[in-house]
């Protein structure tokens, strides 16, 4: 069923960008399936498209060629409208620098994947509450991004991130900005998303070893998965 | 549609939040736009206590009879003979005595020194009949008393004493080869009479050698309807090569006259201002999206639409607009608004009036302080809404 249905599948993936008159190929043809309920970690040189592929994978890039299915739903062939409907009920994104707005609370920021549901403002307030629980920030929901370390804002970004309950979550080198014990933490929460809440991971790390919290590491490189190993 | 709004409301939120974090350029808008708004309102408050003082000078049921085709009265003759047979004329209202209700005048101009330039200006003289003053609405001896009839005696207009010396009470003044005693202030209820100098008709003919000769009458009617009769009365009459007004529609053309050129000058100024207040709205605007590049695409990447993002960045575009309008509006108020002011009346003399802002004035400029802000902020609001997601995120 899970190998059938993989959370995410791509196949036949091209990408490049034009820069002056030159034109860089970042993938060609790349084909990938991630399982349902995977934390898999990307790793690989700078320029060898890690980033690229996590903005195809949550629709925030297209590509030139090939398809692109999450949780069984072809979204290359969607309109702007559509992926961002499509992204805001499945697709969670934890950035490097956090992304949090600084002028928002902790639970303002939690909410604003919300604001784009049908949910009442009393549910949207559970919801925030229960996402900051499981990132262990409850009592921080009025304080605003300068009031907190790097490390609780990126708990806060994760608890935006899965406040909305998405069925991938997508992080781009979530640790890249923190110290080890913060990555530690951070690390840990994500692991424990995916052991106990059954979320599918992918993280873009350069790091060894934030890149061993995950079940399996692939290498990126030169638009190819060139190694696949299972994490011990 | 709910969602629409909340996320409108959110993303406008945010932005207004963070016009902080932008202090200094949004500042430098608003004062630009405040700035524009002054300048428009000045004129406009210039132009509108103008028109409040002439127009408000004149009264339906008074008639003022001028030589055909004059445009003022400095440049109208009435003779003593065609002042006979206006007397005569129908619709013209009678006192206790029979005697009709009007006023042969004569009106000269005269040197008078500002007090704030000491520059010298065209005042203006008037002779009036006796039933002069009772011919103009809340005429009233403030100081002093009216002059007597056959003496060398004026009574001044308080507005006209307040902006040029040398008139104050028991002075004496020298008018062409006379000498005058002012002897009395008079208010006329803000109108355009304060701003002359009144002196008997008998006396003004034979000290400036116009003994035949009255520039204007003007005449009490027994209503408003009773111009019509005069009216054709005078048009029906070879004598009288005479046009027959109501006191307030020639005060109306008088005061439109002018106020239309201010407003010539206030607008292609205050737009042409407009146009750099633009400039800069667009220059803070485009930096705003620069900065919030990342939040902007932080919100998409989440799911937002690039309509929110649109009237997020209109709306703090639009705020800055209202802030410098209002700005505008109060500082043209406190430094403007019933400040004292003389120019050149249809009659080549001075008009004293005070700036006058109104609500409707205000509505104005706060009007194309939006025009600004809407102007300024469409083109980035666009550029927020089109910014390209990966673009925005690794902006900064």
């Amino acid at each position: 069923m899970t190998a059938e249905h993989p959370m995410v599948r791509l196949a036949g993936v091209s990408k490049r960008f034009t820069k002056g008159k030159e034109t860089i190929s970042i993938f060609d043809h790349l084909d990938l399936a991630i399982p349902r309920g995977d934390f898999i970690a990307v790793m690989g040189p700078s320029g060898s498209g890690k980033t690229t592929l996590l903005n195809l994978l949550g629709g925030i890039d297209r590509a030139d060629a090939g398809e692109i299915a999450v949780a069984d739903h072809r979204i290359d062939g969607l309109s702007e409208g559509e992926l961002a409907a499509w992204r805001a009920a499945n697709i969670g994104f934890i950035f490097q620098f956090y992304n949090l707005m600084p002028m928002l609370t902790a639970a303002q920021n939690v909410e604003l994947p919300l604001l784009l549901t049908r949910l009442r403002s009393k549910e949207r307030a559970e919801r925030v509450h229960t996402a900051l629980s499981v990132v262990g920030l409850a009592d921080r929901v009025k304080h605003r991004p300068r009031e907190m370390s790097g490390g609780q804002q990126q708990r806060v970004a994760i608890a935006r991130a899965i406040v909305s309950d998405p069925n991938l979550l997508l992080c781009d080198e979530p640790t890249g900005d923190l110290d080890r014990q913060s990555a530690d933490e951070i690390l840990s929460i994500l692991q424990l998303l995916n052991g106990e809440l059954g979320k599918t991971i992918v993280m873009v790390t350069h790091d060894p070893a934030a890149a061993n919290y995950a079940k399996r590491i692939l290498h990126l490189d030169k638009g190819r998965f060139v190694e696949r190993e299972l994490a011990a | 549609m709910r969602s629409l709004w909340l996320q409108v409301a959110a993303v406008t939120a945010i932005n207004l939040k963070s016009i902080a974090q932008r202090r200094w350029l949004s500042l430098s808008t608003v004062i630009a736009i405040a700035l524009v708004v002054i300048v428009l309102l000045a004129f406009l408050a210039m132009a509108n206590g103008f028109q409040r003082t002439i127009a408000g000078s004149g009264a339906d049921d008074i008639a003022i009879v001028l030589r055909a085709g004059s445009q003022a009265e400095i440049n109208s003759t009435v003779n003593r003979d065609q002042v006979r047979l206006i007397e005569d004329g129908p619709g013209i209202a009678r006192g206790s005595d029979g005697k009709p209700l009007i006023s042969p005048e004569l009106y000269l101009v005269v040197d008078g020194i500002k007090r704030s330039t000491k520059t010298k200006a065209n005042l203006p003289l008037r002779g009036i009949g006796e039933q002069g003053s009772e011919l103009r609405k809340d005429v009233r001896i403030t100081e002093g008393r009216m002059f007597n009839r056959g003496s060398n005696e004026v009574v001044v207009g308080k507005a006209l004493l307040r902006e040029f010396e040398g008139l104050d009470l028991g002075s004496t003044v020298s008018f062409g080869a006379t000498r005058w005693t002012v002897v009395g202030v008079f208010e006329a209820g803000g109108s355009v009479f304060e701003s002359e100098i009144w002196a008997d008709l008998n006396v003004v003919q034979s000290l400036f050698n116009r003994n035949n000769i009255v520039q204007t009458v003007r005449a009490r009617l027994t209503g408003p309807a009773a111009l019509n009769e005069l009216k054709s009365y005078s048009d029906n009459d070879p004598r009288l090569k005479l046009d027959v007004k109501s006191e307030a529609s020639y005060f109306a053309e008088q005061a439109s006259q002018t106020s239309d050129l201010i407003q010539k000058l206030g607008w292609p100024l205050a737009i042409a201002m407009a146009l750099g207040a633009v400039a800069g709205a667009l220059n803070t605007m485009y930096s705003s999206v620069a900065a919030r590049a990342t939040e902007i695409a932080t919100l998409r990447a989440i799911g937002f639409g690039g309509f929110p993002a649109f009237v997020g960045t209109l709306a703090e575009s639009l705020l800055l607009a209202v802030i410098g309008g209002l700005l505008g509006a109060a500082a043209t108020y406190l430094i403007f608004d019933g400040v004292t002011a003389s120019t050149l009346g249809g009659n080549f003399t001075q008009v004293v009036f005070d700036f006058k802002l109104s609500p409707l004035l205000i509505g104005e400029g706060v009007a194309l302080a939006l025009i600004v802000g809407l102007i300024g902020g469409l083109f980035p609001a666009l550029r927020a809404a089109r910014l390209p997601i990966v673009e925005g995120l690794y902006a900064n």
